[in-house]
């Protein structure tokens, strides 16, 4: 950054996310000081009082670092993802959502119709005869409010605006976002385009199960079997992406006997996680014989929401077709 | 009609929105708190594996993912009718009361605290949580960042992550203690204890003991009577993982007591057409619109309403805050909003105090902490209170334990009614014809929702410790005349 004395600009920013994100940010703990020595902080809603407008009258490239997080689902977030990046040298996927849409990304499986219909008609706690539902701009007795549009598909930050760095995870963990910080207030960061992580290989080279190249013939659901604590959940029949999902997190979820879900996204190379994910697990399975491998498979119920948790709008397939 | 906007106020998933209306005398005719943000996952829930529900539905809220892990947890034992053995309760118990510890020592502190501490129009500078620090001593700021962070520890020691945990499965918990995290649990639980004891007594002298704080907090601008929910053990005692839902009226009688089954039979929701959030309102009552009294379905699900709810806490010190908290106040139900402040810090002592009796419990470091389940899964109701308010999830399966359709009443949504209330009655008693909107002003509207902590809230509210607000009066025009932001 220019000027050895000046102070870093950053921004933070959400969208279509939970929350989890901004916790993250501060679970970096003491550090936050030194990050107040190194850079200040010009917008961040949750916390400074800066407003959109106050972005708005800011000079094209003037914020040196957004870090942004949450998916686009509305029009409202669209608007300030382009202002963001406009005025940004720097912009930066935060967590699972930005980068490849998240869970909130697995509602690319319906559409805005179905969606309401189900929230604002069909739940069976609504009593709503008059059949209501939210309207981008309704005039009221005193006025009229308005409220974003809701988009029929969620889409990942880079799908909406050029994006330089990905920091991956559901949330990340603080070790991952204090490396992406360190490099962003020492001036070391890596080549345009570099997903920040302690570790490119997979979750399985963090994962201190043993790996024994096992192979098998069932696969189990996390609540019907406990898994020993040592050895690999894959090979003990449990569909862990590990094997597909980029490590540096430290494998917390195995550590905790539960498979990895993948919100780290892929690891380097691969476009498809999903893909990635499915392959590694036929290569698990012990049998040459397809009506065999079929019955195996048909134990895989929710084959989207397993290999495509965090990652459906930014995979090859992007969102079912609903028409 | 002039057109007040306060955008952005706070987050709720997204951010919240106050549209305030001045009528031509320049009074408030109505005012809007409005949600501009849906994700649908009542929709996309379908399909999923049913065990993989206390992951997917903790990202509705990264501020409070136990809740949902744990009304998820408890559905999915409905769900696939097993019980899960004892020490699972209590380890699901444990760290939720640690979750709660985090939760309302963030709240108070860093959101609410500042108002009272510093007061409302103190300087926007000094109003933040760096101003308390300096205010109440770094001693007791150093306190509230280490019992975050030791009850955060709490969290990844038994759930795996300190953000969205992964520990909660139908039957059980993936995950127990062993006797060395066993102690390091009770040393925690006994520093929270003496630290939630502390609060009170910083409430006590901070606010009780000036009568200009006092008068405020009793004030008609702040008060609405509604009826109360909170959930309650077998002697209607506060209880925030299991029980019965118990509704008591704005007189303060039980009206009604139901278990999770039966949450249809007594809550409904609404739709308006200008928010993305549902209403929902006591069915039994009925919808009256945004007004409160008996004859209106409106309740309110908060610290303070659960306190109204219950007929007392089971922990020793808890039960005397709680006995002080009422005698002080004139008795049952306390219907100042405000005091919800006071009544979070009741429930922040008794969860110190659950975290504490669970951490010496004997079989706290069992191994047995997983029921496999063997019946078919077919439809499951599991309700915990969430620090906002009771958390109501909901899902039918086929026989496989693939959802087919999840409802879901999340927290906070609760108390949309009563949020939309408190700011009109705030506003209109606060903005007056011919008087000056000031910063402090606004800040005594914000008030008026705070009490509520509108999701997001605690610890992403970081140093400065408030929502960003921005108010603009536009006349009849649309013209602005007037803007105000900080």
């Amino acid at each position: 950054m220019e000027g050895a004395m000046s102070k870093l600009k950053l921004a933070l920013y959400w969208a279509a996310s939970c929350g989890g994100c901004e916790i993250a940010q501060l679970l970096i703990g003491d550090k936050i000081l030194k990050l107040a020595e190194a850079a200040d902080i010009v917008f961040w809603p949750v916390a400074i009082d800066a407003k959109y407008k106050d972005v708005e009258a800011m000079p094209d490239k003037s914020i040196d670092v957004c870090l942004f997080n949450g998916a686009i689902r509305t029009s409202e977030q669209e608007h300030l993802a382009k202002m963001l990046r406009e005025k940004s040298r720097v912009m930066i996927a935060y967590g699972a959502c930005a980068s490849e849409g998240g869970i909130p990304g697995l509602a690319n499986l319906f559409n805005r119709q179905t969606i309401f219909d189900r929230v604002y008609l069909e739940t069976q706690s609504t009593d709503n005869k008059e059949k209501v539902v939210p309207q981008t701009k309704y005039k009221v007795p005193e006025g009229e409010l308005t409220i974003p549009e809701f988009y029929d598909t969620v889409r990942t930050l880079a799908q909406t605006v050029d994006v330089d760095y990905t920091i991956p995870g559901c949330p990340p963990e603080a070790k991952t976002t204090w490396l992406a910080l360190e490099a962003l207030i020492e001036g070391k960061l890596p080549p345009r385009g570099t997903v920040i992580t302690h570790n490119a290989k997979a979750v399985c080279d963090d994962c201190p199960r043993k790996r024994d190249v096992k192979k098998i013939k069932k696969f189990y659901r996390t609540f019907e079997i406990i898994p020993d604590p040592e050895i690999c959940l894959l090979e003990q029949g449990l569909l862990c992406a590990g094997i597909a999902t980029r490590g540096g997190c430290g494998a917390p979820c195995p550590q905790a006997n539960m498979p990895c879900t993948g919100c780290y996204g892929p690891v380097d190379g691969v476009v498809d996680q999903g893909a990635h994910f499915l392959s590694g697990v036929a290569s698990v399975i012990d049998s040459n014989d397809p009506s065999e491998i079929d019955k195996i498979i048909a134990d895989i119920h929710d084959p989207v929401g397993t290999f495509y948790r965090y990652s459906l709008p930014d995979s090859l397939l992007r969102r079912a077709r609903t028409k | 009609m002039k057109k007040i906007t306060i955008d952005p106020i706070t987050r709720l998933e997204g951010h919240g929105k106050i549209e305030i209306f001045l009528n031509d005398a320049g009074e408030v005719e109505n005012s809007y708190f409005q949600v501009p943000e849906l994700r649908g996952f009542e929709k996309f829930s379908e399909g999923r594996l049913a065990e993989d529900m206390p992951q997917i539905t903790q990202r509705i809220c990264g501020v409070c993912p136990e809740a949902h892990h744990m009304a998820a947890a408890k559905t999915l034992d409905d769900l696939f009718h097993v019980d899960p053995p004892g020490p699972a309760k209590k380890l699901r118990e444990l760290l939720y009361s640690a979750f709660y510890v985090t939760d309302h020592t963030t709240h108070f502190y860093i959101l609410a605290g500042p108002d009272f501490i510093m007061g409302p129009e103190a300087p926007v500078a000094e109003r933040n949580i760096l101003g308390v620090i300096a205010k109440v001593g770094l001693e007791l700021g150093g306190a509230v960042i280490k019992t975050r962070m030791q009850n955060h520890h709490i969290i990844h020691m038994l759930g795996g992550r300190a953000v969205h945990p992964v520990f909660g499965l139908p039957g059980g918990v993936s995950k127990g203690l062993n006797e060395d995290e066993r102690k390091e649990v009770e040393q925690i639980a006994r520093d929270s204890v003496e630290f939630a004891m502390l609060s009170l007594k910083v409430f006590d002298d901070i606010v009780l003991k000036n009568k200009e704080y006092l008068d405020m907090v009793l004030s008609d601008a702040y008060t609405h009577r509604t009826y109360y929910m909170g959930m309650v053990d077998e002697k209607n005692r506060v209880n925030f993982y299991d029980g019965k839902v118990r509704v008591v009226d704005p007189d303060g009688k039980e009206f009604i007591k139901y278990a999770p089954r039966e949450y249809l039979e007594h809550v409904a929701e609404r739709v308006e057409p200008w928010t993305y959030v549902k209403i929902p309102y006591l069915k039994k009552v009925g919808w009256k619109g945004f007004v409160d009294g008996k004859d209106s379905g409106v309740f309110r699900s908060t610290p303070l309403s659960r306190l109204n709810a219950a007929d007392g806490m089971t922990t020793p010190l808890a039960q005397e805050a709680y006995e002080q908290f009422f005698s002080t106040l004139g008795g049952k139900p306390v219907h100042q909003t405000l005091a919800t402040h006071w009544a979070r810090l009741v429930e922040l002592l008794y969860a110190a105090e659950r975290l504490l009796e669970l951490s010496k419990d004997p079989e706290i470091t069992s191994t047995n902490i997983r029921t496999i389940p063997t019946a078919t899964p077919d439809e499951g109701i599991g309700i915990v209170e969430a620090p906002r308010g009771n958390l109501i999830h909901h899902y039918i399966t086929d026989e496989k334990g693939v959802i087919k359709k999840a409802n879901l009443i999340v927290a906070t949504v609760n108390n949309i009614a009563a949020i939309n209330m408190s700011i009109k009655k705030a506003a209109q008693s606060l903005i007056k014809p011919g008087k000056k909107i000031t910063e402090g002003l606004l800040n005594r509207i914000e008030m008026a929702w705070r009490p509520y902590d509108p999701c997001l809230g605690c610890a992403t509210h970081t140093l400065p410790g408030q929502a960003p607000m921005e108010v603009v009066i536009y006349n009849s025009k649309g013209e602005v005349i007037e803007s105000l932001s900080r």
